[in-house]
């Protein structure tokens, strides 16, 4: 049966080798390479952002759901499990010394706990989380909302976008991401340590990760620990507001 | 028999073809956009479906719930599955080989995507700022058919058209290659004219309107859409299903063009001029 099979197998391997091995690819892939087209092709998500944020409501709430909508299994990706000896000694104490800093262009800077965070008003929301790669889950968060935070920090009105430290290292850097104010100050915007209605599993950023609802998966910074104020993100990773942005170019504003 | 005093090329032979003014330049220009724009549009989408290459019907779908459409592999085989049923398609889709012969498991083959070699972030960029030209350019020439009168001119079904007798007059027209000659070739038939309108006022606006419901912040606009199609994920998988609607409208358009005369239809999709072909001797 197999004789039968790789023949023909053959074929197809090679005539696709053939059709790979076409000038036009190498040509297609030195276009998509070229400085002048990156530019070009850049402009695409700055026509996203600036009609997006001028045709959507800012407090435009994402869709909740039921709790008969959610996902029977939450998927987790990136980092599953943050690596060194720093994380795993937070994750064996349950993550009671953990602190995040409130820092940057804020009046009071914070370093909060995570009995800080339980403390201050809780909202809960049943939302869908929608990967860069495509898949979709649904799932019930909870947390204080960020602008809370912002506003116990008294962050200045100079402040243009709110960048968030994370525990995960990923190879060479620590995984960082930001967002704008419209965003951070968005009502579904929280810093969430439940999901599901449980303590917020390490796969999925404990103890506690961002939930920035209205935006593609890997903006939702997880391990978060600390909240920066910025009027730049000039200087901060390779200046393109993210981990992903920085190193393979995804797209800073990620509402599609 | 008269078939021997046919020319076997009639309008080579013939003196003075009637040339008539089939396209006008909006026309034509649309037409050439949007073909570049569909092309980047289809390869990019497929890079983009390589990242996660499983659909789903409803508002969520990832790996561990059932995906009604996959692509993918064993450790020796690729394969697609639809439903419950699986076809094998080593060497093409789920496992191929790269231009140096590396072995791939990506789902679409490198030849196939923009950019060739895996990377979401770029066939996202690609096909977030070329979905902006299908937009615009597709607002613009449906406003141009409105105003300019192609819609009404050309496009129009007029009452007779739409008896079945017809209809099915031109289907087996169609189907026995016998196309029209003379004045009836400068306009559109019944079939091209359902075939146009569908694709231009229900296909692409349907993949823009899929496309917009997958995005996270539009949701939050306009979450009529988000009922509309049923959830995200179903508007995922009724986008990809319509673009290879795209693709089989695209192989029929390629394949009457040759049978109907690639020159002169090229030549009218260019110049705007088409050369009537000249009616077959009686």
């Amino acid at each position: 049966m197999s004789g039968v099979m790789m023949p023909r197998r053959e074929l197809i391997v090679r005539a696709g080798g053939l059709a790979a091995a076409l000038p036009l690819l190498g040509a297609c892939d030195a276009i998509n390479d070229a400085p002048a087209v990156r530019k070009i092709l850049s402009m695409g998500e700055e026509m996203n952002r600036a009609s997006q944020r001028a045709l959507i409501d800012r407090d435009a709430l994402a869709r909740e759901f039921t709790r008969a909508d959610l996902s029977p299994i939450f998927r987790s990706n990136g980092t599953r499990l943050p690596p060194g000896a720093g994380y795993a000694a937070h994750a064996a104490k349950g993550f009671a010394d953990w602190r995040v800093a409130v820092t940057g262009l804020v009046a009071r800077p914070l370093s909060l706990s995570m009995a800080d965070i339980r403390a201050m008003p809780q909202r809960t929301q049943i939302t869908r989380h929608d990967c860069v790669e495509g898949w979709s889950a649904i799932g019930e968060w909870t947390g204080p909302q960020l602008r809370h935070i912002l506003t116990a920090a008294g962050v200045k009105e100079r402040a243009r976008y709110i960048v968030f430290r994370c525990a995960d290292r990923l190879g060479d850097a620590l995984y960082y991401e930001s967002c704008d104010m419209v965003d951070a100050l968005h009502p579904q915007t929280i810093l969430a340590w439940a999901l599901n209605r449980e303590i917020l599993p390490i796969a999925n950023g404990a103890p506690l990760r961002l939930r920035l609802e209205r935006q593609l998966g890997y903006k939702h910074a997880k391990y978060v620990t600390a909240i920066e104020a910025v009027d730049s993100l000039d200087g901060i990773g390779a200046g393109k507001g993210g981990y992903w942005e920085d190193r393979i170019d995804y797209e800073w504003y990620a509402g599609i | 028999m008269v078939e021997a005093e046919t020319p076997v090329a009639p309008s080579e032979t013939a003196p003075s073809p009637t040339r008539v003014y089939r396209h006008r330049l909006p026309v034509r220009i649309w037409h050439w956009v949007n073909a570049v724009t569909l092309l980047v549009l289809l390869m990019s989408g497929l890079m983009i479906f390589n990242a996660h290459p499983r659909l789903y019907w409803g508002q969520y779908g990832a790996n561990d719930d059932y995906a009604w459409f996959a692509i993918g592999s064993t450790p020796d085989t690729g394969y697609v599955r639809i439903g419950a049923a699986r076809v094998e398609t080593t060497g093409v889709l789920g496992r191929w080989t790269d231009a140096e012969g590396v072995e791939k498991t990506w789902a679409f083959p490198g030849w196939a995507t923009i950019p060739t070699s895996y990377s979401l972030a770029d066939g996202r960029r690609w096909h977030l700022l070329f979905a902006w030209v299908l937009a615009i350019s597709l607002t613009l020439y449906m406003l141009w058919t409105a105003i300019g009168g192609h819609l009404k001119k050309d496009l129009h079904v007029r009452r007779d058209e739409w008896s079945p007798r017809h209809i099915w007059h031109d289907i087996k027209d169609h189907a026995r290659l016998r196309f029209p000659t003379g004045e009836a070739a400068a306009r559109y038939n019944i079939l091209q004219k359902l075939s146009y309108i569908g694709v231009i006022f229900i296909l692409l606006p349907l993949m823009i309107a899929t496309g917009l419901t997958m995005s996270p912040a539009i949701n939050a606009g306009a979450p009529w859409l988000l009922d509309l199609f049923g959830g995200r994920q179903s508007a995922r998988s009724i986008h990809f299903i319509g673009a290879w609607v795209l693709v089989a409208f695209f192989l029929v358009h390629i394949l009457m063009v040759l049978l109907a005369g690639p020159v002169n239809e090229l030549r009218s999709m260019v110049t705007g001029w088409f050369r009537l072909p000249v009616e077959k001797a009686k």
